[in-house]
């Protein structure tokens, strides 16, 4: 009963943001300086005399009332309408613009979550376990830097290091142009052009997972329990193992979630640094074209994708910690 | 439960203070005393301060990377950043006379970074002072308040939290264009959520204490207690905060800036990475355009994180004794 109380609370929440997100992607590109009738015509340059511009303004139904234009936002959102696309890609529909990129991020930022987060958790609990040891110390510092970085600069020094100067990998793209290859030799092209910004994604987020879980395994040791199970004589390996680790893993879990935000905006810099064909790159080329009906999509969908990857952690840590679900 | 530092909050000590204090002479007026527990709470910290190793390399980076922003002028001619009377050779690596190389237009690098790091510290610093504003205030509020006007309030900070940040910048700078200070709004808009709920839930705990139970108990107004009883304590947890704020401001000031929506007329470090890729450094293999500025936010933003830890650490016992 409890359980499906919370499930329900927390659905409702996602309903409420998620409308929200919607009525401030639609006053944003209306109400803000500059309705998108003028955006559009400046972004065009002087191509649009103003007949134009009046003939855009009905074609996009901004002479109708705001909250009849709301609702037609709402309907033709819901049913996947997101508009087309102005510059990078004109009269292409966003959708489709964006089903074509989003492979190609999916599983960039899908590998260096994974990556990043095994790694990082491993060297954190490593670390929390002979804390002050010597690799404490330097894991801490190598994190703490990595931290401190910003994650295309990192990107452009590994870009200059491995594909310029030593030529072991490709500068950037999905696949090589001046060949093509297929079957196993493809595969082996994409890994290639995949490795460089994978590398610089996982090194990006790894510090962040090696802190928290140094520093949750760190608070998870002082506790009672732990104390319980060293007294009962239990191994030092059963007492990391099975007593401490598996209550510190928990906030981890959030913090995956909550840091699919800041993954998406490494995804939008690096992918531009590699000339990655991603959403990340799609949305760099939308802000320096001033494609604006194609930066709303991405601002929507982007703001979707974290919503729904919070929900699911939400569920997941109620599902690991019961306490959550009874409070 | 240990004692909370209070820090100062900026004003002189009032005229009971002046000339020698020793520790025998009792103040007799409210504001004395409470001066006097200030300056010995300052004391008290700074003393654990200074044994924090993290802390005092974070400190001495930031002195010294102060001083150059503020010295600027002095250390090096600002006709170094105008293309029209750079005149060394064009990308260049490090010389004795260019010591960190020069970029396409022929100026200096180093010069560059120099002058690089007072945008960058100053749009670092304002863009912190509004997000703490906004932040601290909104914390404030809710958690004081209480009842829908908290439930609201934290309803909007949790929608904040979720919005993709950069995504939301990108929109909100170009719909509003590129200038600096619309730089500093973006980041604040982008950044107060986690300091509201920081700050809110300090003063949720301070609420509840005995001496604001008996200071409202003696008629105090809502303004009297706010300004003169929680927020006291509740500063040095917005201190703290403030410390990684500005780490986080600042390396959003270069990734906005990187993707071209930083004010083109001001040199920041951020700028100067954005004109190095611009114009083909990594193919060029100029890297020496692209690692000064790069190592200098590593340092600065290192810097902020390692002083935010030591105070985090002095803050909260629990870490402390851990």
């Amino acid at each position: 009963m409890k359980t499906r109380t919370y499930l329900l609370q927390k659905i409702g929440q996602v309903v409420l943001t998620m409308f929200f997100i919607l009525l401030f992607n639609f006053l944003l590109f209306r109400v803000m300086p500059g309705n998108p009738a003028v955006l559009l015509a400046r972004a065009a340059g002087a191509r649009l005399t103003k007949a134009d511009q009046l003939q855009l303004i009905r074609d996009l139904g901004l002479d109708k009332p705001l909250i009849g234009q709301f609702f037609t936002y709402i309907g033709d959102t819901l049913r996947g309408n997101l508009g087309k696309s102005t510059i990078v890609y004109p009269g292409q529909s966003v959708m489709s613009i964006f089903s074509e990129f989003l492979r190609p991020t999916l599983i960039l930022v899908g590998i260096s979550t994974i990556l990043s987060t095994i790694f990082g958790v491993l060297m954190g609990i490593h670390a929390g376990w002979r804390r002050g040891s010597r690799f404490d110390l330097s894991s801490m510092g190598f994190s703490l830097v990595l931290y401190a970085m910003p994650e295309w600069w990192l990107g452009i020094l590994l870009l200059i290091f491995f594909a310029v100067t030593l030529g072991l990998f490709p500068t950037g793209g999905l696949v090589s142009v001046t060949q093509t290859y297929t079957g196993f030799g493809h595969f082996v092209d994409l890994l290639n052009h995949l490795f460089l910004p994978c590398l610089t994604l996982t090194l990006a987020y790894l510090g962040e997972y090696y802190l928290l879980m140094r520093s949750s395994l760190l608070d998870v040791l002082g506790e009672e329990y732990i104390t319980l199970a060293r007294a009962k004589g239990l191994r030092e390996k059963l007492v990391l193992w099975r007593h401490a680790v598996r209550n510190a893993l928990l906030p981890t879990v959030t913090l995956v979630a909550l840091n699919f935000g800041y993954v998406l905006a490494g995804a939008i810099t690096v992918e531009t640094v590699y000339s990655y064909p991603g959403l990340g790159k799609l949305t760099f080329d939308a802000l320096s074209a001033k494609d604006f009906p194609l930066l709303q999509g991405m601002f929507l969908f982007f703001s979707l994708a974290v919503i729904i990857a919070n929900l699911i952690a939400d569920l997941l840590y109620a599902y690991l910690d019961p306490r959550v679900r009874e409070a | 439960m240990a004692r909370i530092p209070v820090l100062p909050t900026g004003t002189e000590p009032g005229p009971e203070f002046r000339g020698p204090v020793g520790e025998d002479r009792v103040p007799h007026t409210p504001r004395a005393i409470t001066w006097k527990r200030r300056r010995r709470a300052v004391t008290q910290f700074w003393s654990i301060y200074r044994t924090n190793g993290m802390g005092m390399v974070g400190l001495y980076v930031l002195v010294i990377f102060g001083a150059i922003a503020l010295l600027a002028p002095v250390i090096s001619s600002s006709r170094g950043l105008d293309p029209t009377l750079a005149n060394g050779p064009i990308l260049a690596g490090p010389s004795l006379k260019y010591p960190l190389g020069t970029d396409d237009l022929g100026r200096s690098v180093l010069t560059m970074t120099i002058w690089g790091s007072r945008i960058s510290l100053m749009v670092g610093l304002m863009a912190t002072v509004l997000t703490m504003i906004i932040g601290a205030s909104i914390g404030m509020i809710a958690g004081y308040r209480g009842r829908w006007v908290d439930a609201v309030l934290m309803r909007i900070t949790d929608w904040f939290l979720v919005i993709p940040w950069l995504a939301l910048a990108i929109v909100l700078a170009s719909i509003l264009g590129q200038s600096l200070f619309i730089i500093v709004v973006v980041i604040a808009v982008t950044s107060w959520p986690s300091t509201a709920r920081v700050v809110r839930a300090q003063v949720l705990s301070v609420k509840q204490r005995p001496y604001v139970e008996r200071a409202r108990a003696l008629g105090a107004s809502d303004w009297h207690l706010v300004t003169r009883h929680v927020l006291p304590n509740v500063f040095p947890v917005i201190f703290a905060n403030t410390i990684l704020v500005v780490a986080i401001a600042i390396l959003s000031e270069t990734t906005l800036s990187f993707l071209g929506l930083g004010d083109p007329l001001h040199v920041s470090w951020g700028t100067i990475l954005e004109f190095a890729y611009d114009a083909g450094a990594t193919s060029l293999g100029a890297w020496w355009w692209l690692v000064a500025p790069g190592v200098c936010i590593v340092l600065v933003v290192l810097a902020f994180t390692m002083c935010g830890y030591a105070f985090d650490e002095i803050l909260n016992p629990r870490i402390r004794e851990r």
